[in-house]
């Protein structure tokens, strides 16, 4: 019998770490289809976040390296410069990405470099236990905004991909999200996109993709998909940016 | 083999030793007084055929480093007291990732921003680790031009043999002063001769990220969360320390058959006393010189040695800092022999007369 679904090659058949309903093993999901369908798996060399994916590597079956939290991209500009004939990208929450990390991010797209960034928005930290993010919307509860974001005193949420896709080096960003399987479909169209740019050395490419943490969110991972579908993708619209 | 002779200063040295001792990416941020450092990378690494880049922080150079690292190419980055302390974390990294990188501290006055004169006080933190966690770096202090040249293969070559960070100690006084450097043909200063060793060059470096091609994965990383496991991991690093301290102590010493007071400097420092000790001899004075080349592993078994051997010794320690280097001394010779401080810092440097004046103090 022919065998037609499976596990991807460059994913690793394992027991998850993640909360029910989290989203970062989809993601990771899409990244081992990609890579397995661009035939880069030998090449590939992913660096890892702080933060709930920070044992990402151990779901890949491709070489990774960590970083510090925030630091993904200095990480990734050094290995993609003394080894241009590999495929090198970042996996990056939005504290990783946004917060800490926010001057590594922009100064590696202002430069252009020929690197491909997944940036998983979920609006909150999740490893540290559901603090405020840069990301996270006004109104939105966390650990650290227990009455919810105020402008005034939390500022607005960063809309990273949106900055980025001003700076002439950026090659190109989209926002997906995982909260059906058509979006899912498109994330992983966008990821796909995203990688092809690097192999095709046209330079930054960064694909924002909304996921759900329905743990700190503090919702059944149902309401949490519905979350995203009706509130989320307002403040963060879905589509092409740059 | 032919030499040549170059007049050179200590930072433009370093940096022509790393890209001579086969250093192909560098990362770095300005701050004084280093600055000629990452300039002269800037010229010289792309007909080396490597990478320089300036980075947008302390922060993002030496995280580049560990990048760099990580894909198994020689990496360095340079940077004075401050800029050290933002690199601390990203040492710490590569010191738990197991990976070999060189850091050049070209020291000058703290704490805080404090002035941009050469100072000694950062020999705490090169030599006690410096960032969080049990762990060490080696750290070499060269007292002239050519010795920084030289030792920045032995510290690329240490870094790769025992996969650690190694660490260049020198201060603003021998970054910005010029020696003549005497360079051999097999040192070549001309850089496009040597091979470059990044993109193009397979890597003998087993562990390295280079896409897993016919073997398994790679994972450089220093994230142990299983119970027990960080424990086994920082055993495992502290049994490498120990390898280390047995084998690669380095000192330079002088008149030690007969000597009653010992100075004991490193670095520019170093060259003070050794003009202070000649002074005295030439006045009959028993004195003599012990200078640690490598900071850590603190040359501990000469002052053991010397300690027992004579009860009537003394060790008078100085540093252009306020006691730091002495502590290594006094755990060495572990209350068997007397040990004196005379120490200045914040851009002070002590005079040939003023370690004279304490010599004479002492009473020897």
């Amino acid at each position: 019998m022919q065998k037609v679904f499976g596990y991807p090659k460059s994913l690793r058949n394992i027991l998850t770490h993640y909360c029910a309903g989290c989203g970062h093993g989809i993601a990771h999901r899409l990244i081992a289809e990609v890579v397995d369908e661009l035939g880069i798996r030998e090449k590939v060399i992913g660096v890892a976040p702080v933060g709930c994916a920070v044992i990402a590597y151990d779901y890949w079956d491709f070489d990774c390296s960590e970083a510090a939290h925030g630091r993904a991209l200095a990480v990734a500009t050094a290995i993609k410069r003394v080894r241009p004939q590999n495929i090198v990208f970042t996996y990056q929450g939005d504290g990783d990405l946004a917060a800490i990390g926010t001057n590594e991010t922009i100064h590696a797209a202002n430069r252009g470099e020929n690197v491909t960034v997944i940036f998983i928005n979920n609006a909150i930290y999740g490893m540290t236990g559901g603090q405020l993010a840069p990301t996270t919307l006004l109104g939105q509860k966390t650990a650290t905004t227990p009455a919810g974001r105020e402008a005034k005193f939390h500022g607005y949420p960063l809309k990273i991909s949106e900055m980025l896709a001003l700076l002439p080096a950026v090659k190109y960003v989209e926002r997906a999200a995982l909260s059906s399987p058509q979006e899912i479909i498109n994330a992983k169209k966008a990821v796909k996109l995203a990688f092809q740019n690097q192999i095709d050395n046209l330079g930054f490419s960064l694909v924002e993709i909304l996921s759900p943490c329905p743990t700190y969110w503090g919702m059944s991972p149902k309401k949490a998909l519905e979350w995203m579908r009706d509130v989320m993708v307002k403040e963060f619209p879905l589509g092409r940016i740059k | 083999m032919s030499k040549s002779k170059v007049l050179i200063t200590g930072n433009e040295a370093i940096a022509q030793g790393a890209i001579d001792a086969g250093c192909r990416f560098y990362a770095g941020y300005p701050i004084t007084p280093q600055n000629e450092l990452p300039a002269y990378m800037a010229r010289q690494m792309p007909a080396a055929g490597g990478i320089f880049i300036q980075a947008e922080s302390e922060l993002a150079a030496i995280n580049m480093v560990f990048g760099a690292a990580a894909a198994g190419v020689r990496a360095m980055t340079s940077s004075s007291s401050p800029g050290i302390s933002l690199k601390q974390e990203g040492i710490s990294y590569i010191a738990g990732a197991e990976l070999p990188a060189v850091i050049v501290n070209i020291m000058r006055g703290g704490p805080g921003l404090g002035n941009i004169w050469p100072a000694q006080s950062d020999y705490f933190q090169a030599t006690r680790g410096g960032g969080h966690g049990d762990y060490r770096s080696i750290v070499l202090a060269p007292s002239s031009i050519q010795e920084a040249y030289e030792l920045m293969f032995l510290a690329f070559d240490l870094a790769d043999k025992y996969r650690i960070p190694a660490i260049i100690l020198g201060d603003g006084i021998l970054g910005q002063m010029m020696e003549p450097l005497l360079v051999d043909s097999r040192l070549s200063l001309v850089v496009s001769e040597r091979p470059a060793t990044s993109d193009q060059q397979p890597t003998t470096k087993n562990w390295a990220l280079t896409g897993a091609k016919g073997r398994p994965p790679n994972i450089v990383k220093s994230f142990y969360m299983k119970e027990g496991d960080l424990e086994k991991f920082n055993l495992c690093l502290q049994e490498k320390y120990k390898v280390i301290q047995g084998k690669e102590e380095r000192f330079e010493s002088l008149f030690l058959d007969d000597a009653k007071l010992i100075l004991v400097a490193y670095g520019t420092m170093a060259r003070i006393a050794k003009s202070v000790v000649q002074r005295l001899r030439k006045e009959g004075k028993k004195a003599g010189l012990i200078r640690p080349i490598t900071l850590w592993p603190f040359p501990q078994k000469i002052f053991q040695r010397l300690a027992i051997s004579d009860k009537r010794l003394a060790f008078l320690v100085i540093e252009m800092s306020y006691g730091q280097m002495l502590e290594d001394v006094k755990l060495a010779v572990c209350g068997k022999a007397k040990v004196e401080f005379f120490g200045r810092s914040g851009g002070g440097v002590p005079t040939e007369e003023e370690i004279i004046k304490k010599f004479e103090s002492l009473k020897v």
